[in-house]
């Protein structure tokens, strides 16, 4: 019992240290090769979550090296966005999957 | 030179057979089992082709790419079999399907005689060459000629796989020169 509560209080610690007050999750999706949306805004500190709905393995890498997240079948991950920028990025297992996150300040 | 000509024969293979020919009449056109066999065979090839190159690849990239390769079709190929369950259809063995196989095997034994840098490249060439004749066949003969809204998506998905792996293919291709 103490243990939850400490660790209630922790995870309450960094919860707020860690995400600002209007920081937003934004979903990213990958459904049958294809990427969306193909195109999307979001601020520094934002969460982007990346749903991969495929039984194929994907990834979200970014051409600029600033992101490379790997997805499993029917998996998901999420990165927080650290540098403001407009990153393509792309599947490297599948190029042909591309998309365009503008990352704003 | 010798890649350049497999893909001419896999082309040539693909075009030639009687079950696919050019300006094909309604008569001639490949039923879904028939379909279902070329697509499944073609995958099932390429999977075979990457057990061989996981064996004797020396770079880590076309290593990595082999295995990329065995995961995704056999995925596309499991989905494939559930499908034909669901439908109740039997893959039906034809004359294209015979031709891939045929071709493939000498392709195997080719690459077989082949190690270190020189398998490497030759195999990923191949690979580029395989994935194009596969995916031409998908967009002009398989997909408009299935029936089944199902298995029509599915090759849909399968022909946006394995332009990817076209794709990919060709990054790795240009990594080794």
């Amino acid at each position: 019992m103490p243990g939850r509560l400490a660790s209630t209080a922790l995870a309450v610690v960094f919860l707020t240290m860690v995400v600002p007050a209007d920081a937003a999750t934004i979903e990213i999706t990958m459904e049958n090769l294809v990427i969306s949306p193909a195109e999307i805004s979001a601020k520094v500190g934002d969460t982007i979550q990346w749903v991969n709905k495929d039984v194929f393995a994907h990834t979200a890498t970014a051409r600029n090296g600033d992101f490379d997240v790997t997805l499993p079948p029917n998996k998901s991950a999420a990165s927080v966005l650290k540098k403001a920028g407009t990153v393509e990025y792309y599947c490297r297992y599948h190029p042909n999957m591309k998309a365009m996150l503008k990352v704003e300040p | 030179m010798f890649i350049r000509s497999s893909a001419a024969i896999a082309a040539a293979v693909l075009l030639s057979s009687p079950v696919l020919p050019q300006g094909a009449r309604a008569a001639d056109k490949l039923t879904d089992p028939q379909i279902a066999h070329i697509a499944y065979t073609a995958g099932v090839i390429d999977i075979n082709a990457a057990k061989q190159a996981m064996k004797k690849a020396k770079n880590k990239d076309v290593k990595a790419f082999a295995e990329d390769m065995v995961r995704d079709h056999e995925a596309v190929n499991k989905q494939a079999l559930a499908l034909v369950k669901k439908l109740n259809v039997t893959p039906e063995d034809n004359d294209t399907s015979k031709a891939l196989s045929k071709q493939a095997s000498e392709k195997l034994a080719e690459l077989d005689k082949l190690s270190g840098a020189a398998f490497d490249k030759a195999y990923v060439a191949n690979e580029v060459a395989y994935h194009k004749t596969v995916n031409g066949a998908l967009e002009t003969q398989l997909i408009p000629s299935a029936s089944n809204a199902e298995l029509k998506n599915l090759l849909q998905t399968g022909l946006k796989i394995f332009q990817g792996h076209e794709q990919h293919a060709e990054h790795v291709a240009a990594e080794l020169k």
